[in-house]
């Protein structure tokens, strides 16, 4: 008993800043912060800046793509979330490294073949329609921002964490500041290394202490086995294997093991839980498994498109040399991915049956805390410099996360100010030396917003505003790129009214989702009737959709989840409008197909924004 | 292009069917997928571990392919230009 007690006195003792923590995570900050002025020196050009000069190897970019993939949500929030509410959560380290596939095989080539720097460029050229760029610029910065959030949100929680006392927005502004650094300093070029060795870094991150952990404690599929199914008598406790008492508020083993669990089923059950006669019960429990089943494909459609729809993923493959390179770069990232989503299920199956305790806290400091919690518990079994050392790396792993995903958000949407509004719309006669000096000021102003939005989103999940982004990009970006690559009979007006109206409703109805969620959430603080009255009498319109919610769950799901229509939706939209207006499809379709589609080695190759413009080469 | 097409249209429906299928087994066989594999159970074993793999196979044949086919198609349109 005694490493218990020592844990549970440590816990409740006042924390003091654990040495070793915040020595690896001043390594991280310090290295990005050195590599971001060591490969200052090597970017000098505008394409450098935006596209890497076009000459990021296999290797190099494969890591680099996966050190920006895999952020906060990936590194803390799955874990948490596969603690949290079990089988159902394992769809979301699966689709997010399948949704690459959808990538590989249907817009990586064509899209790097198209050779521009940014998305918003490739819809130009695509429609030759100046008023289209707007329009997906203003997407960029919108689905950007949304992601930069969450990030923001890690970034000040894992801070906090680390150095007890200090505030929740001296996270957002240290990671903030250190990133926009680096970004104007080395641009494209510059964060491609950096996010490089944060993959590598990530990788060891979550590979080594788990992997101590579980030679000390027992394996994955050990403690897995305590978890009874509904088929069971009894639990499987292996010999030493500890398994805590789970409180009250954790899922019951055979719903947490078991398929449609507590997140695909708490819609109905709030209706359930609401109903007053034994008959609406009964319907209800009746269409829970058919409801959740839909809920489970509505959040698979969400997370393999938004994948291949999230534009600071696309705008990466504009940096490989030609479209075959961009091919194989795909497939080891979807290697490389693969083999890192392996590991964070297996922090919150442990932290099941070991840290129990965090099912009683809520937000960050609940089980998405789990990953940098869980190697902690080494210190309580006489291993005391091994469990702070291997929790230091597990923030330092934490502190990559935030940062490469963040630069490469950075240089996505300073690129849609400094190339798509100032050198395109605003100035086109800039030259690339102003472009560039535009690119700086852009990261500046981009960083400062989102610092600025960073630090207001405290309240709000980490997971579940990664899942916003998701589904708006699955509605909007997705569409858009899958069939302007391989429909010549799009047109122009059928991508941007599928593309909008896909998007913005995909948007409105997270919205009202989460509109009626932060008020439900502040609602059951308030203990005493009198104030919970008064609470809803001020919020009508989030009460009117809280209870519309409970009277209609299947709405609800649809809501919540709206890939499931919003991405038929839109693809539905563009192949009406455009069969309706295609009379304008561009007249010279024919060539831009081959140019889409027609290997390097034909010589038909055209980059769309030419390389090194006006600067006389290298 | 339409070769090209074809391909990743084959292999998107390969992961199609995979991503479809296994909800529709935990739906329909909760028994025989929850039973147990080296201690995950069936269903757990395969959305946690074995996916990826699955995932890499498809990824690898589809570049082999897919980079055939245009050495194909640039050495096609090549012996075209020199007749």
């Amino acid at each position: 008993m005694s490493p218990l007690l020592a844990f549970l006195a440590a816990e409740t003792a006042p924390k003091q800043v654990d040495p070793w923590i915040a020595f690896f995570s001043l390594i991280t900050v310090v290295v990005t912060v050195g590599m971001g002025f060591w490969t200052a020196g090597k970017s000098k050009s505008a394409g450098d800046f935006f596209v890497a000069g076009r000459s990021v190897s296999v290797g190099w970019n494969a890591s680099a793509i996966s050190g920006e993939y895999l952020s906060a949500a990936s590194f803390m929030g799955v874990a948490g979330m596969v603690m949290a509410t079990g089988y159902d959560a394992l769809w979301y380290p699966v689709c997010y490294a399948c949704g690459y596939l959808f990538l590989l095989l249907f817009i990586a080539g064509p899209l790097r073949r198209f050779g521009a720097y940014t998305i918003p460029d490739f819809a130009e050229g695509r429609y030759d329609s100046p008023v289209f760029r707007k329009i997906a610029v203003c997407f960029v910065l919108f689905i950007g921002f949304f992601y930069t959030m969450p990030q923001m949100k890690g970034a000040g929680t894992t801070l906090a964490y680390i150095f007890p006392g200090l505030p929740y927005w001296a996270g957002v502004v240290v990671v903030g500041a250190v990133i926009t650094l680096n970004v104007s300093l080395g641009g494209m070029k510059g964060i491609t290394l950096v996010q490089a060795f944060q993959y590598w870094l990530k990788v060891f991150a979550i590979t080594l202490p788990i992997f101590i952990l579980a030679s000390v404690v027992g394996h994955y599929q050990q403690h897995l086995a305590g978890n009874k199914t509904a088929q069971e008598a009894a639990a499987t406790i292996l010999p030493g294997i500890e398994r805590k008492a789970l409180p009250a508020k954790a899922p019951k083993d055979e719903a947490w093991i078991a398929p449609f669990g507590k997140l695909t089923t708490k819609a109905v059950d709030a209706s359930i839980a609401a109903a007053t006669t034994p008959e609406a019960k009964a319907s209800l429990e009746a269409v829970k498994k058919p409801y959740s089943l839909l809920y489970t494909y509505s959040l698979i459609i969400a997370l393999v498109c938004g994948t291949a729809g999230l534009p600071h993923i696309l705008v990466r493959f504009y940096t490989n040399p030609d479209g075959v390179a961009a091919k194989r770069t795909t497939m080891w990232v979807m290697i490389l991915i693969g083999v890192f989503y392996v590991f964070p299920p297996v922090y919150g199956v442990i932290g099941r049956s070991l840290t129990p305790e965090l099912y009683d806290a809520v937000g960050a400091k609940g089980t998405d805390k789990v990953v940098l919690e869980l190697p902690t518990l080494l210190a309580g079994r006489d291993h005391a410099l091994l469990g702070s050392i291997l929790s230091g790396i597990t923030c330092a792993g934490a502190f990559a996360a935030f940062m490469s995903t963040f630069s490469g958000l950075l240089v996505s949407m300073s690129s849609a100010l400094a190339h798509d509004i100032y050198g395109r719309m605003l100035r086109p006669d800039s030259s690339p030396e102003q472009r560039l000096k535009a690119f700086k000021w852009s990261a500046l102003i981009v960083g400062l917003v989102a610092v600025g939005l960073g630090s207001q989103v405290e309240a709000l999940e980490i997971n579940f505003m990664v899942g916003q982004a998701f589904a708006i990009a699955a509605a909007s970006y997705f569409p858009l790129l899958f069939m302007s690559v391989w429909w010549r009979g799009m047109t122009m007006r059928g991508a941007a009214t599928g593309m909008l109206v896909g998007g913005l409703s995909a948007l409105a109805s997270i919205s009202l989702t989460s509109i009626s969620d932060v008020a439900v959430a502040k609602a059951k603080k308030l203990a005493d009737a009198a104030e919970l009255a008064a609470y809803w009498a001020d919020h009508p319109l989030a009460k009117a959709i809280a209870d519309y919610w409970v009277a209609h769950p299947l709405a609800r799901i649809l809501c919540e989840q709206p890939a499931i229509w919003a991405v038929a939706l839109s693809i539905g939209l563009m192949v009406i409008v455009s069969k309706a207006t295609a009379s304008s499809i561009p007249t010279d379709i024919r060539m831009k197909m081959l140019v889409l589609h027609a290997p390097e080695a034909l010589g038909l190759k055209q980059e769309y924004i030419k390389e090194h413009e006006g600067l006389g080469g290298h | 292009m339409r070769d090209q097409l074809k391909l990743s249209i084959a292999c998107a429906l390969c992961f199609a069917i995979a991503l479809v299928a296994l909800p529709l087994l935990n739906y329909f066989q909760p028994e025989f997928m929850a039973q147990r594999v080296f201690g995950f159970t069936l269903t757990w074993l395969i959305l946690g571990v074995l996916f990826f793999p699955f995932v890499w196979i498809i990824s690898f044949v589809f570049i082999q392919r897919s980079i055939a086919l245009e050495n194909a198609e640039a050495k096609a349109a090549q012996d075209g230009q020199r007749k």
